[in-house]
């Protein structure tokens, strides 16, 4: 498979997960501060604040808009242009991505990406939005959704599909631990400990950010608390939005590129997604909050980002390397 | 929708010219009208619709936003008979076998020059000719594979060619989708016509590609090479490496080592033997043409020379496609061939030739006058309807460069029925078909009809406002046949039983 078109398959599958976890986050933080009886201008801001520190968009969030709303934050990370992250952006960086290697992916695919595409920048998605914004993010959503699923059912599960479950898997790896990591950055500013007495409602919250609430509820019957609720979504093996779970399949799909066992390594990316995988194989729940939450989900997405940049070196950029 | 219709003096596709429809288009007539203005109104949005959300589209750049269009589809189609049909095959094959024969004799040999059949000035002048490549033997003496021959019909009905398009036509990818958007809208108009099918064309192509390979492989690496995703024309590119399944790839994913050229793959170079190009010669590579571009491949052409790559189509065929050197094709096929031409060209003048230049500038406003070497409608001028500036502008361009221009008399094209703004009126079209240079000459049954949509225009080109019609070549057939009257639907028989969940 040409190199451009392996990265290409790579990128677009990831922005088409970040578009949805964008959705995804939008949708809860909104339906939260529906509970909010008393929504002042320093809780707005104690809400809104941790979507924009989870995306890491803090800095061109306030450069392009004087103050922080619930209005302007969804507008920054729904439409925003400017904002390479933005579920616009995103989508449409995902569709030219797709453009580039419409000959190997399924026109099925491709049309359901363009048909996404052409709604996001049209007038009726800027209506949607406006007048029922939960069901705008759900469409999103089920769009993704549908595509991942077509993806499935119409692609040759081939070289350029691994590529796609990568993107898919490692983006989603690191959605989830900056899902969980939004806990650490609402509770700074009180100083609660992790894990402590914890309002159940903003863990609810995160839980329904990975759709997780049915699924946890399933495995922990009556038990809400911190440190089950992380436990689920980092370490589950079988949910397949946790962060285990999403690194098992990546790591998979790594080593069926070259046809390597997963036991063993050939290459950088293998290596470095093979330790991830056996290290978070290996933790439990404890060990992670003893070296800290947010420094364990902090050191986890380096980790991604370094699997990630080691894969297109090995298999995109190779030949671009001055020799 | 059809009973304020008027043929307007010119020839019409549709109807004679005391307006009874032909033959070919009565079924057609009796189910178009049949329908009632909204309902036409309504596939006419399907098929729009379905253009943009399959990305059928090329984009128009405006300010820092580029926007991507639809090229306008008209529902009507347009209907070639059989014996028609097998004439322009007949003429086009002539046409392309005396331009390739044409082609080899001017980079060898040149005894159409020695005979004074063409004036050497006409070839040493010729934009695109490549003198760098005299003497070069091309895979299998083939230099055009891929020709876009434009043809017209005058005000008696008679096909004329306009112009041939011997480097990178384009097009044929709506040929193709024009089929599928009219099988989508009217799919019980199909069993009324025994169309001639299309969609056998990216095979054919491939075949082609296949067949120039070097050394006779048995099983050749083919790949498209494309200036990328923002060329008006990506969508074509990629439509038909997917439709053949081999690579597409933009410049930067090829490199050239040891005079052969290399895909970078995951699993590191794989060796191409064929590349079916849609970048221009200029382009090509930055070593040997253009400097500044960043399109081609360094080193390309040499391996090309080394015989380690084919290349369709070849490198030069732009000599024989210069609008001066049309006006020799009629020559050239008697010269090559000893026939008479069976597709007559239109009548041109010469403004490098004093008595022509003359008689054009005493009449430009009454003729076409094109530039000699670009396309796409560019470069043109239609006398009687040009502003007095764009007439001054032309004139003075012709004085200084009469190389550079010709000029030809304004012809009726034929026009036929098109939906426009809610109602259907006669729009002026011209036809493209697609000839494949391989083994053996083919040309599928059908081509790109082009519609100047808006009225009165004479320009079919995308970029001025025009659109496409799906084109029908029809079989020989009895129209009084009942499967061609029935209205019925065919009922299928019905298959085993699926099983469900008891």
């Amino acid at each position: 498979m040409l190199s451009r078109v392996a990265d290409s398959c790579y990128w677009m599958s990831r922005y088409i997960e970040r578009a949805e976890t964008n959705a995804r986050l939008l949708n809860v933080n909104m339906s939260l501060m529906l509970d909010l009886e008393d929504a002042d201008e320093t809780s707005v801001k104690r809400y809104w604040e941790p979507v924009l520190a989870t995306l890491e968009d803090q800095e061109l969030f306030y450069k392009l808009y004087d103050r922080i709303s619930a209005e302007t934050v969804m507008e920054f990370v729904t439409f925003e242009k400017q904002n390479p992250n933005s579920v616009l952006s995103c989508i449409s960086r995902a569709r030219e991505n797709a453009r580039t290697v419409r000959e190997q992916i399924s026109s099925e695919m491709w049309e359901r990406l363009n048909k996404l595409y052409l709604y996001i920048r049209s007038d009726k998605a800027r209506t949607d939005f406006r007048n029922t914004p939960f069901d705008f993010y759900r469409s999103v959503i089920d769009d993704s959704h549908l595509f991942q699923g077509i993806t499935d059912a119409t692609m040759t599960h081939g070289e350029g599909w691994d590529f796609i479950q990568v993107g898919k898997y490692l983006e989603r790896a690191d959605s989830t631990s900056r899902v969980l990591d939004i806990k650490y950055h609402i509770l700074l500013p009180t100083g609660e400990p992790v894990g402590g007495n914890v309002d159940l409602t903003q863990w609810m919250a995160v839980l329904r950010s990975c759709s997780a609430v049915e699924a946890y509820l399933k495995v922990r019957v009556g038990h809400i608390s911190a440190s089950e609720i992380a436990q689920f979504l980092i370490l589950h093996p079988s949910f397949p939005r946790s962060i285990r779970f999403c690194v098992d399949q990546m790591d998979r799909a790594i080593h069926r590129i070259s046809g390597s066992s997963v036991f063993g390594f050939h290459n950088d990316p293998e290596r470095l997604s093979g330790m991830l995988r056996a290290q978070i194989a290996y933790a439990t729940i404890d060990s992670i909050f003893l070296c800290g939450l947010h420094e364990y989900l902090d050191n986890t997405q380096l980790r991604l980002t370094e699997i990630s940049n080691a894969l297109v070196k090995t298999y995109c950029e190779w030949l671009d390397e001055p020799k | 929708m059809f009973s304020n219709y008027d043929v307007g003096g010119f020839f019409d596709e549709m109807f004679d010219s005391s307006g009874n429809v032909r033959p070919h288009y009565a079924t057609l007539l009796r189910r178009f009208g049949q329908m009632d203005p909204e309902e036409f109104a309504r596939k006419n949005t399907m098929a729009a619709n379905s253009y943009l959300s399959q990305g059928i589209t090329f984009t128009v750049y405006s300010g820092d936003e580029g926007t991507e269009r639809i090229f306008p589809f008209d529902l009507i189609p347009r209907i070639v008979p059989a014996d028609e049909w097998a004439h322009i095959e007949k003429g086009l094959v002539q046409r392309l076998t005396a331009l390739n024969m044409f082609l080899h004799d001017i980079y060898h040999e040149q005894r159409i020059i020695k005979e004074k059949v063409i004036p050497e000035e006409v070839i040493r002048s010729a934009k695109h000719f490549r003198p760098e490549f005299m003497g070069f033997d091309v895979p299998k003496n083939i230099y055009i594979h891929v020709c876009g021959t434009d043809l017209i019909r005058d005000n008696t009905g008679q096909y004329l060619v306009l112009e041939d398009n011997g480097r990178c036509p384009s097009g044929v990818s709506y040929v193709l989708e024009n089929r599928q958007a009219m099988k989508r809208v009217f799919p019980r108009l199909f069993s009324k016509y025994p169309v001639r099918p299309v969609d056998r064309y990216p095979q054919e192509l491939l075949s082609v590609l296949r067949y120039i390979a070097p050394g006779g492989k048995p099983d050749p690496v083919c790949a498209v090479l494309t200036p990328g995703i923002y060329n008006s024309a990506y969508f074509e590119h990629s439509f038909l490496a997917r439709e053949m399944g081999i690579e597409i790839v933009v410049g930067a994913d090829l490199v050239v080592e040891n005079r052969r050229v290399y895909m970078k793959t995951t699993r590191g170079l794989q060796q191409v033997d064929v590349i079916y190009r849609r970048i221009d010669d200029d382009f090509l590579d930055p070593l040997v043409f253009r400097k500044d571009s960043v399109l081609g491949v360094p080193g390309l052409v040499d391996a090309y020379r080394a015989g380690n790559v084919a290349l369709a189509n070849s490198i030069g065929t732009g000599v024989a496609d210069d609008k001066v050197t049309y006006y020799y094709v009629p020559r050239m096929i008697e010269f090559y061939l000893g026939e008479k031409p069976i597709l007559p060209n239109v009548e041109t003048y010469l403004s490098s030739e004093e008595s022509d230049r003359k008689y054009i500038l005493e009449h430009i406003d009454e003729l076409v006058i094109k530039s000699a070497n670009e396309s796409g409608g560019y470069g043109m001028l239609i006398g009687p309807h040009a502003t007095k500036e764009e007439i001054e502008k032309f004139r003075q361009a012709i004085i200084a460069d009469p190389r550079g221009y010709v000029a030809q008399p304004v012809i009726q094209l034929s026009r036929s029925p098109s939906y426009c703004d809610g109602v259907i009126e006669g729009r002026h079209i011209d036809l493209r078909p697609y000839i494949l240079s391989g083994e053996k000459t083919t040309i599928i049954p059908g081509g790109l009809t082009r519609v100047a949509l808006r009225k009165g225009s004479l320009v079919v080109n995308s970029s001025q406002g025009g659109g496409s019609k799906d084109t029908w070549v029809l079989d020989d057939y009895d129209p009084g046949l009942s499967q061609y009257q029935d209205d019925g639907m065919q009922t299928q028989s019905m298959g085993g039983m699926t099983q469900s969940q008891s």
